[in-house]
């Protein structure tokens, strides 16, 4: 039986909400601007990076997980885990066809 | 209106506290699944992305950034409404949270307009896969065969996530009812509760969309 | 000592607890959906099983004259679509799972106990769309769909298949999502997770690749439908897309899927074991971790099914290696067993018995796994009768004999009624020989070279069929026999207690059949699990 205090009466401040909005809306113009700006193969890096920042602000205080139950972070670590698993592992065969030639050719 | 609140403890349950424990436990695997379900999808447009990102970047380039961002915005905002509507049911101010309810299908009923104007003009445009696939403007020197791909993909995430954002608009519905006539309290709110992480879920899940779909190349052959 | 519950006097139980069809349709009773799931599987196992029966006739002989070639293909498609969707994977689950689950833990319900009955309406649903496959003219794919002939050539009811799999699958979502929330929020005071049965461990473990595996199958069948529909090219060469991507995506559920098929076996396994030695099973953290090891590992090894794909050889290298790795826990587990065995006071009941061949037969089953893992002789055996025997082995030799054995473990729990003893023992004989003679020569026709899905084959590996024939002659009327006894045993079975059995857990402290609330008051749980005295001599039958 879980024995922990009751998390559900953990009442988030508005303003932890404001703060997290805003930066919400300024990751959002910014992944915006920079997609405007060619940096390559960084522009990917970039956009990707500020999604999972926006991801995790949502997480953490929208969804309360930074006042959830362990196993609701794990919960959630596993699902990232997962996607991880899934999307990595199907990578280390399309990255890796065209390293061993064909023989005889 | 009740106001020692209406809690309605199940048979099976010890105590309110295991209720509430198990009806989160719930909700939290049940996105569990949503990520992989998801994730099936970003597996497919990340190998096709990777090995045609001449088609990808052409093809993104026919969407319309300005209403791939405003319709950012707008859900943040929604979650922004959500999360007040849950901080609303906990401190027991029963009228907010009927009005950030509200709020939060207004601005999820703008998104999908905006996304129906989006599906609107790919049909003009001949941008569904389909028998009547040709896009206009095609540059010449990038292969158009894959561009069905990214379409494809993009359709089908998009819709996906916006089948989620239509049950979940049909689900505040709902909860507007029952929250108008005063069934969330202090004491029990965790359909607001469980509800709004599932919004919150949809809200990440086009966080993604948007710079995967909109942004790969917005100056490409301009 | 457990808080007893109070001697029932003439109370109900689940089973009288409310008559008519709308009390079991309409019921939230996690008791009477096990039942319900029960009858639904073993209609479905009946028509699986009849396919098998066209197989096998069909390749009693090597020209095969029964079955057109395009029928044929039909025929093996549906008995692994029905057998594997419909059968195998909610079959513990969903019956014994579901029954046992709550008053092995001391609960009176699973969590969810309405969505508990949602998943067994979606499953009716998806087996509708199956049967209308079946009625209007099967579908020829294989179980295993792979584009772009399911995609773009295959002109038969490739559409409604997926959508039967694809509701099907939401079914297998929700019994996962149930178990999970169910076993961390709702065990009794006292019941540690290292105090629960094993049985539970490995629902456990089967439900977290539910949760996990599924949903990528689901969107999987998504996209062949949209190719299928819209032509978008995701699968199709033609069009630029990669057939192998579908058998990234397909196996990535599909190999952690025979997991779900074997874990919830290998829990019953554990259960019949330490009842049946009268010893608390050897190395129970080590088969409790074991069971979470193979949940997680077995997520990682889904390429060794592409290892003649034009995978990579540098991919099929690392899922090699890895399904070496994965093989480690259910040896584990296997070596666990037999020792619980050694100096045990064993009694041959007929689970005990099934339990023994499932220990043999998978191990055969497992062993045979290794030779596939290993890429160099994949290229030979792979899309042979090798791979048919090893998978049958495990899933058939392996899952469906765990299967009989906990269905007739728990039977007299569920039902309150004894089968006659004889007889069963008699049935799981002939089950366990019938399925030797079936697929061990299977393994010979595979190493000689015969290929698989194939209606036709040189007159000299004739002998091996014709065995292979027969044994399923004998396989299939010894999953009859146990259809009739138990059927029978409803009406005229002898009035089993409480603990016929002598066993240790908390689901034999209460009647049977179980009221159904299970517990009037919720247990507290003092003792460790498994806690058998071996001098103990118990009556069976």
């Amino acid at each position: 039986m879980a024995s922990h205090t009751d998390h559900s009466t953990h009442i988030v401040p508005v303003s932890t909400y404001i703060f997290v909005f805003l930066a919400l809306i300024v990751g959002t113009v910014v992944t915006w601007q920079v997609a405007l700006i060619d940096l390559g193969r960084f522009n990917v890096i970039v956009a990707l990076t500020i999604a999972v920042s926006k991801a995790t602000l949502v997480i953490l205080f929208f969804m309360h997980v930074k006042y959830s139950p362990r196993l609701t972070k794990l919960v959630v670590i596993s699902g990232v885990f997962w996607l991880i698993i899934l999307l990595s592992v199907t990578e280390t065969d399309l990255l890796t066809r065209t390293w061993m030639g064909v023989p005889g050719r | 209106m009740d106001s020692h609140g209406t809690t309605v403890l199940r048979h099976h349950f010890e105590n309110e506290e295991q209720q509430k424990e198990a009806s989160s436990l719930g909700m939290w695997v049940f996105l569990l699944t949503e990520i992989m379900f998801f994730g099936g999808m970003f597996m497919a447009y990340l190998a096709y992305r990777q090995l045609y990102p001449d088609s990808f970047a052409a093809a993104s380039s026919k969407l319309d950034v300005t209403l791939g961002a405003m319709n950012t915005v707008v859900l943040i905002c929604s979650s922004l409404t959500m999360a007040m509507a849950v901080h609303s049911a906990a401190l027991g101010k029963q009228k907010m949270i009927v009005f950030y309810l509200v709020a939060t299908l207004f601005l999820g009923s703008v998104f999908l307009g905006i996304k129906t104007k989006e599906y609107h003009d790919k049909f003009v445009h001949h941008e569904v896969p389909g028998a009547d696939f040709h896009p206009e403007d095609w540059p010449k020197n990038v292969d158009m065969s894959h561009a069905s791909l990214y379409f494809g993909l993009y359709f089908g995430l998009t819709g996906l996530h916006a089948s989620h954002m239509i049950i979940g608009a049909g689900m505040l519905l709902f909860l507007i009812v029952k929250a108008h006539r005063g069934a969330y309290t202090a004491e029990w709110h965790t359909p607001v509760e469980m509800f709004g992480l599932y919004w919150h879920f949809v809200d990440i899940v086009w966080i993604f969309l948007f710079p995967l779909l909109y942004l790969i190349d917005p100056h490409f052959g301009k | 000592m457990l808080t007893a519950t109070k001697p029932p006097e003439k109370s109900t139980n689940y089973l009288t607890d409310g008559y008519g069809l709308k009390s079991w349709l309409l019921t939230s009773d996690h008791k009477r959906i096990a039942i319900l799931y029960l009858i639904s599987i073993t209609f479905f196992f009946f028509i699986g099983g009849i396919f098998a029966a066209m197989i096998r006739l069909e390749l009693a002989t090597p020209d095969g004259g029964l079955l057109e070639s395009d029928v044929y293909n039909k025929m093996f498609t549906m008995h692994g679509i029905v057998m594997i969707f419909f059968f195998l994977i909610p079959s513990i689950p969903a019956t014994l799972g579901n029954f046992l689950i709550p008053p092995m833990i001391g609960a009176k319900d699973l969590a969810f106990p309405k969505i508990n009955l949602l998943s067994w309406y979606i499953y009716v649903v998806g087996g509708i769309f199956t049967l209308y496959v079946l009625i209007t003219g099967g579908v020829d794919t294989g179980w295993t769909f792979y584009t772009p002939f399911s995609t773009s050539y295959s002109n038969t009811k490739v559409m409604a298949a997926a959508v039967g799999i694809f509701i099907a699958g939401f079914s297998s979502i929700l019994t996962g999502l149930n178990f999970i929330v169910t076993i961390h929020r709702m065990r009794a005071p006292g019941l540690s997770w290292f105090r629960l049965p094993l049985f539970v461990w490995a629902n456990y473990a089967t439900a977290m690749i539910q949760i996990l595996g599924t949903p990528v199958v689901a969107v999987t069948i998504l996209l062949v439908a949209m190719e299928r529909g819209l032509h978008i090219g995701i699968f199709d060469p033609a069009l630029g897309g990669d057939p192998v991507l579908f058998q990234h995506l397909f196996w990535f559920y599909s190999h952690p899927a025979v997991y779900i098929m074997i874990l919830p076996s290998m829990g019953v396994i554990s259960e019949i074991i330490s009842t049946f030695s009268r010893r608390k099973p050897f190395g129970y953290t080590f088969i409790a971790f074991s069971s979470v090891a193979i949940a997680v590992f077995g997520f990682l090894v889904w390429g060794h099914h592409l290892f003649v794909s034009s995978q990579s050889v540098y991919a099929g290298m690392v899922f090699s290696v890895l399904s070496y790795i994965v093989a480690i826990p259910s040896a584990i587990k296997v070596f666990n067993w037999t020792a619980t065995l050694y100096k045990g006071s064993v009694t041959l009941s007929t689970p005990m018995l099934y339990a023994i061949g499932f220990i043999g037969l998978f191990t055969i089953g497992g062993l045979t796994g290794l030779f596939l893992a290993s890429l160099g002789m994949d290229v030979h055996l792979t899309d042979t009768y090798f791979v048919v025997a090893h998978f049958h082995y495990v899933m058939v030799g392996g899952a469906i004999m765990g299967y009989l054995s906990g269905l007739h473990f728990w039977w007299p729990k569920m039902t309150g009624k004894m089968y006659p003893v004889l007889w069963s023992k008699v049935a799981a004989v002939m089950v366990f020989l019938g399925f030797n003679l079936t697929f061990f020569p299977q393994f010979i026709l595979g190493y000689l070279g015969m290929p698989r899905r194939y209606h036709v084959y040189p007159p000299e590996f004739q002998v091996y069929n014709v065995l292979s024939s027969a044994g399923a002659t004998v396989l299939g009327l010894g999953y009859l026999i146990p259809f009739i006894y138990l059927m029978w045993s409803l009406k005229y079975g002898k009035d089993a207690g409480p603990n016929p059995w002598g066993a240790t857990g908390l689901e034999w402290q209460i009647p049977s059949p179980p009221p159904t609330a299970n517990f009037d008051v919720t247990p507290v749980v003092t003792v460790e699990a498994y806690e058998y005295h071996a001098q103990e001599v118990v009556e069976v039958g």
